[in-house]
């Protein structure tokens, strides 16, 4: 049988359709539901899989993921917390990142879930910034099994990860780093730096000390395809020495982001 | 009782960083150590401690931030203190959010008058004076919409702090409807349209922009009923006859051309060839793909079997002109509307830009009052706002922003130009019914959805039919809320239309309401509002007001009676405000009743028509240019350097990297491209995630070469907005035009002569090409009138411009083609030929020259190019190809080279057309093997072979032998990225 998955709507965040494509191309079958229904009780928070996906919940006004963290927290803290006391997945993406740390998700130290302990700030040059990113994979959390190197894109506006110093210490020593900037193919292709935002310790994506809860701010729904990818036209056309046959080779159909959407299906076949 | 909140950050604030690094580009480098920012809530309700502490909790975040409510924060010493915030009754989105927040968190709810509202206060640590504090406030507020309030430190700790300010709206009117009488003398009559209906107190409601010819034929009419026009009448009316409304330009008669221009040569362009491709036949690869052109709020073509695909462009100039960011935010948001506003809504995705700037390097103060107390804002100030406004509107929309343009000439000075426009989807069937038709029935509820009616942006459509001067109102201002639009347009076309819960709809933009319903109206044939029934902001708001208010991201509705009750649920379940206001009617009437009396009784037929036609009269004289005197000896080399650094051709990458263009997942050619991140002319989308077809964008301007002829001007956008989509892969007979024209001075013949030449080539080069204009707009009044430092008079008018933005639709987005060189040993090729067209060319410009030989287009021999090369791009011959566009060849060859990170090698016969901007061009690189089969496809066309790809990075080029050109990759690099550097 599929998983279900099940994506959060509403209040500008805006990902969902596209984060349930990513889901459903992997295997699963997927469902967008708006807060709301949550809340009125019409929709169940049920399935396998909960996805907060990006966007501009309340407009990042009062911090970027606040207002959407406290609607649930009124409203639905309990029925999440259930789901994420089952052996159940739970991804956050960019705006879906900046909730799950509101709503002490992430990284739950303790597995005490509900206090604010990390944070993602403005970005160093306090602007909103769209690029491509590597990616090293640092811990094995399920969403990144198989995984060592990807290159995905972000886009945002509050994507520098904070901790306080202790709580930093507890993340490396509880290996809740699951991946850092770092500076690989897209860096070296465009001349760009590893670290987009100012992240502290190259920190993108964190999760919580049963690695079923993640974190990221960049996008593998945006990377599912091969066309999506930065330099696509550029492999389709490049016919260098030795490699003449690349070019007649057919296009792959997928970006290597959707292998993130397959491991999250994989991990319940097991 | 009032309470404030301030929250800082208690770790390094990244904007405090930048705006300290901003106040030292302005010159305080030396003055000014640290700067520290504190954000502050002020709540305008009665609340307990516990709540306090609650709301406190929940409005910082303890990680990173530190939250006070009884001792304000500041650092240990500064020099002065700047807190701003906005005026009562601007749009306060933080503000609104928090009491949302805050109703939610504590089950309470703010009453009408009660509110959350925002400031900021900058904390400077420095040795400025008071007035550079102040001159700092004005740097980073607009006092047409924000309150700069300032203390020193001894002010600040003697007083304890920032005082608390609740910007409420304290309106004192007594909401009553009066009649304007028109029995009066000519000249009173003009008055009355110039400068509006006088109040009591003998002040001026603001601009009608109805000229005597209008306002004798309302007082004829007024005549004929045997009484005086109300205001709102009169007011309703001069909204829906506006220039913004009617484009009376385009549709009156002009010399001998009865039918107007728009008619005559825009509208029958498109009959043309949509009668000439549909005589192909309906399986034919040329077939007519448009499908709504000119009847809605956008135009639509055909996308695949179920889909369809609509655009439309708009300009925003005089609100950005006067606070940019809302000006420009308003801008993205409201054409946004313009796709869910057609048919039965058509899903966003994606935006265009385009703005006209000018130049940041010039500082030139111009004032709108002769006494020099009101200062416009200089180019650099409003770029940086007017990108700030589309970044907020467009990322904060879930909208990809991924093409646009930026061009800076220093007669836009006085009135910039900020182009938005917006691509939406939409199925062609929503059950049994085709969704790009719509029809408010008699009986249907008139319904309103979205935000509520303010002060904000009234006159906003009479506004922006004059000139940009003294009397221009405030109020014309607005800010846009794209949360609030995004909870609307998620609400309605991903759910409500789908359920098949209402029979039209329209957006609400210029003349608000009374366009709105009066426009949708003409479905049914009348209708009938209860005023009062209109949600509001603050009380206190004219009738006349409520009518006209322009306030943002609202949508007009026809609901059948019968659906209402599951439709009000479902706004409700999303969080969307919905209000039944009255009923479309087929009584031929336009009523409007305010507590049940009677404020509105006019026909339809009076209301869209009874405008008489005015005839105009044009004149045209070339113009003559000195030609510039070159030497003899030209460095290339520099010249080749100059223009790429230069503001129209350099690199804006700052500006596509804060446009989010891969949300949605879409994206196949991005804003910036290959290794190099050079800006390409177009851009790729994919708006279905299961399907190959893709849509294509792009767009031609040329401002400057109007200064020559509007004719040629117009014949080269056109035809570089098509080359650009076919530069990229799309089929010549799959791209559609948008037309927005931008004009100044439309009472002076010469100026009217330029349009109609302009208009004419829209004409010939759209049925020369097949390319149908699907939608289009006209701004006419590109006008500034004000004062220069001394005091004196000025009128700065723009050059007349126009944007051609062209759509290309593709079949298969793997076939996509990018500008950067991608293999050592390719061979370039120069497609079509190059003259001595360097007139209006950036080339000229550097030598303060306009010149005279402006780029003609020979359509023909473009077209067949064209095609042809759509046939070696469909079988993959072409490795990389660029359209040859501002700044000409050079240029072109260097965007290549940059973005593929490899050298060229290239020979070429006449230096000095190196720099000439001669049309229907495009540069293309292929393997070698493939250089037979190439040109035997290319075979009767003009085309060059210029040389190879090196894996040197060097441009070199040669003339006989000798290299005229020798340039090292990384300097041109460094050269086209560092116009923005610093941006």
């Amino acid at each position: 049988m599929k998983p279900k998955v099940l994506i959060f709507s509403g209040y500008g965040l805006n990902c969902e359709e596209e984060t349930k494509y990513a889901f459903e191309l992997a295997g699963a079958k997927g469902e967008i539901v708006h807060i709301n229904d949550f809340i009125d009780g019409s929709k169940k928070l049920e399935g396998q899989i909960l996805a907060f996906p990006g966007g501009f919940s309340y407009g990042d006004d009062t911090g970027s993921g606040n207002a959407f963290a406290s609607k649930i927290k009124n409203h639905l803290w309990e029925k999440v917390l259930k789901f994420v006391e089952k052996d159940n997945l739970v991804i956050g993406i960019c705006n879906g990142f900046q909730i799950l740390t509101n709503l002490g998700l992430l990284p739950a130290l303790d597995k005490k879930y509900g206090v604010r302990e990390v944070a993602l700030v403005h970005n160093d040059n306090a602007r909103y910034t769209v690029r491509w990113v590597d990616l090293k994979i640092e811990n094995n959390t399920p969403w990144f099994s198989g995984i060592k190197n990807i290159s995905l894109p972000i886009a945002h506006g509050e994507g520098k990860f904070y901790a306080p110093p202790e709580i930093m210490n507890l993340l490396k020593k509880k290996k809740l780093i699951s991946a850092r900037y770092c500076h690989d193919e897209i860096c070296k292709l465009q001349n760009l730096p590893a670290n987009p935002n100012g992240s502290l310790d190259d920190i993108a994506s964190i999760t919580d000390e049963t690695g079923r809860i993640l974190g990221m701010m960049p996008h593998p729904e945006r990377a599912i395809f091969f066309t999506q990818l930065p330099h696509w036209t550029y492999f389709k056309k490049k016919s260098a020495k030795g490699r003449s046959s690349y070019e007649r080779k057919p296009i792959p159909k997928e970006g290597h982001g959707l292998q993130i959407f397959k491991n999250a299906i994989n991990y319940f076949k097991k | 009782m009032n309470s404030r909140i301030e929250v800082c950050y208690k770790i390094p604030d990244a904007r405090s960083r930048v705006r300290k690094n901003d106040f030292f580009s302005n010159g305080f480098n030396k003055k000014i150590k640290e700067v520290f920012i504190v954000d502050v809530y002020t709540i305008n309700k009665d609340l307990t401690k516990t709540q306090l502490v609650q709301i406190s909790s929940m409005l910082s975040n303890p990680v990173f931030q530190d939250v006070s409510l009884t001792n304000p924060f500041s650092q240990k010493k500064f020099n002065y203190a700047i807190e701003i915030g906005f005026l009562p009754g601007v749009t306060d989105n933080v503000g609104n959010t928090a009491k949302e927040a805050i109703e939610d968190l504590l089950k309470i709810k703010f009453k009408d008058q009660e509110g959350v509202f925002t400031s900021q206060i900058t904390f400077i640590d420095g040795v400025i004076t008071e007035n550079e504090a102040h001159q700092i406030g004005l740097n980073m507020g607009n006092p047409l919409i924000q309150r700069i309030h300032i203390k020193n430190f001894k002010d600040f700790i003697k007083e304890k702090g920032m005082d608390i300010i609740v910007p409420k709206v304290n309106l004192q009117n007594k909401t009553q409807v009066t009649q304007v009488n028109l029995n009066v003398p000519d000249e009173e009559l003009k008055i009355i349209g110039r400068q509006g209906i006088k109040n009591n107190d003998g002040t001026r409601r603001g601009p009608l922009a109805l000229d005597l010819t209008y306002m004798k034929t309302i007082q004829n009419y007024f005549k004929k009923l045997k009484r005086n026009p109300t205001d709102i009448e009169l007011e309703s009316i001069a909204q829906t006859w506006s220039e913004h409304c009617k484009h009376t330009i385009f549709a009156d008669p002009i010399d001998d051309i009865k039918d107007g221009l728009y008619e005559t040569y825009i509208k029958k362009a498109t009959d043309e060839i949509r009668k000439k491709k549909s005589a192909k036949g309906r399986s034919s690869s040329g077939r007519d793909f448009c499908v709504s052109v000119f009847l809605d709020n956008s135009g639509a073509i055909e996308f695949d079997q179920k889909y369809l695909i609509t655009h439309k462009a708009e300009t925003h100039n005089s609100p950005s002109a006067l606070d940019p960011y809302g000006g420009a935010i308003t801008g993205i948001v409201g054409v946004n509307r313009d796709a869910i506003g057609f048919g039965l809504g058509a899903k966003p995705i994606i935006n265009i830009y385009g703005y006209c700037f000018g130049d940041i390097k010039i500082n030139y103060p111009l004032y709108k009052d002769p006494h020099l107390k009101q200062k416009m804002l200089p180019p650099e100030r409003i770029m940086k706002g007017v990108i700030d406004g589309v970044n907020s509107g467009g990322n904060c929309s879930g909208i990809p922003t991924p093409q646009g343009f930026v061009f800076f000439e220093k007669r836009y000075q006085g009135k910039p130009l900020v182009f938005v426009g917006t691509v939406g989807l939409i199925p062609k069937k929503i059950g049994k019914k085709l969704a790009y038709k719509k029809q408010a029935k008699s009986g249907d509820y008139i319904v309103v959805v979205g935000g509520r009616v303010g002060q904000d942006g009234i006159h906003g459509a009479t506004f922006s039919s004059e000139a940009l001067s003294t009397g221009s109102p405030a109020t014309a201002v607005q800010i846009g809320d794209p949360i609030t639009q995004k909870k609307l347009s998620d609400a309605l076309v991903k759910e409500a239309r789908d359920l098949n819960l209402y029979n039209s709809i329209t957006d609400n933009g210029a003349g608000g309401l009374s366009c709105s319903v009066a426009e949708m109206a003409k479905e049914s044939g009348g209708f009938e509002v209860e005023l009062e029934k209109i949600p509001l902001k603050y009380p206190g708001l004219e009738p006349w007001q409520i009518w006209i208010s322009e306030s943002q991201e609202r949508m007009t509705l026809a609901v059948p009676k019968n659906k209402w009750l599951k439709f009000k649920k479902l706004m409700e379940k999303r969080g969307v405000e919905a209000t039944v206001i009255g009923e479309f009617t087929k009584s031929k009437k336009c009523l409007v009743t305010y507590k049940g009396k009677k404020i509105m009784n006019m026909e339809m037929d009076f209301l869209h028509d009874g405008l008489p036609k005015r005839p105009m009269k044009t004149s045209f004289t070339p113009p003559f240019h000195e030609e510039p005197h070159l030497k003899k000896n030209l460095n290339f080399n520099q010249i080749t350097l100059d223009l790429i650094k230069k503001l129209n051709i350099a690199s804006f990458e700052f500006i596509s990297s804060q446009y989010d263009h891969e949300v949605q997942g879409g994206s196949v050619l991005k804003p910036l491209q290959g290794k190099g991140k050079i800006n390409g002319e177009a851009s790729v989308t994919k708006p279905l995630l299961n399907s190959k077809k893709a849509v294509a964008l792009s767009q031609g301007i040329y401002p400057t070469y109007s200064d020559i002829d509007t004719y040629h001007m117009a014949a080269c956008s056109i035809d570089t907005a098509i080359r650009n989509l076919i530069a990229v892969g799309v089929d010549p007979q799959k791209i559609a035009l948008l037309d927005n024209f931008c004009w100044c001075s439309p009472d002076d013949p010469q100026k009217l002569g330029e349009l109609k030449r302009a208009v004419a080539a829209c004409y010939d080069y759209a049925t020369s090409y097949g390319t149908p204009f699907i939608s289009g707009k006209d701004s006419m009044f590109n006008d500034f009138k004000g004062y220069d430092e001394k005091g004196n008079a000025i009128k700065i008018s723009i050059p007349p411009t126009l944007l051609v933005s062209s759509i290309g639709i593709m079949d298969d987005a793997e076939k996509t083609v990018s500008i950067d060189l991608k293999n050592p040993g390719d061979l370039i090729y120069l497609l079509g030929e190059t003259y001595d067209e360097t007139g209006g060319s950036e080339f000229f410009n550097l030598f303060g020259a306009v010149g005279n030989k402006v780029p003609k287009v020979d359509a023909k021999k473009n077209l067949k190019l064209y095609k042809a090369l759509y046939r070696s791009i469909s079988f993959g011959l072409i490795t990389s190809s660029i359209s040859v566009t501002r700044g000409g060849l050079a240029v072109a060859l260097a965007k290549m080279a940059m973005a593929g990170m490899l050298g060229i090698k290239i020979k070429f016969n006449k230096p000095i057309h190196l720099f000439s901007e001669s049309q229907g061009r495009i540069v293309v690189t292929i393997n070698k093997k493939n250089k037979e089969k190439f040109e035997k496809m290319m075979k009767g066309n003009p085309i060059t072979l210029l040389g190879k790809v090196t894996e040197e990075k060097k441009i070199i080029i040669n003339n006989k032998d000798k290299k005229i050109i020798n340039l090292d990759l990384s300097s041109v690099l460094k050269n086209y990225q560092s116009t923005f550097k610093n941006y």
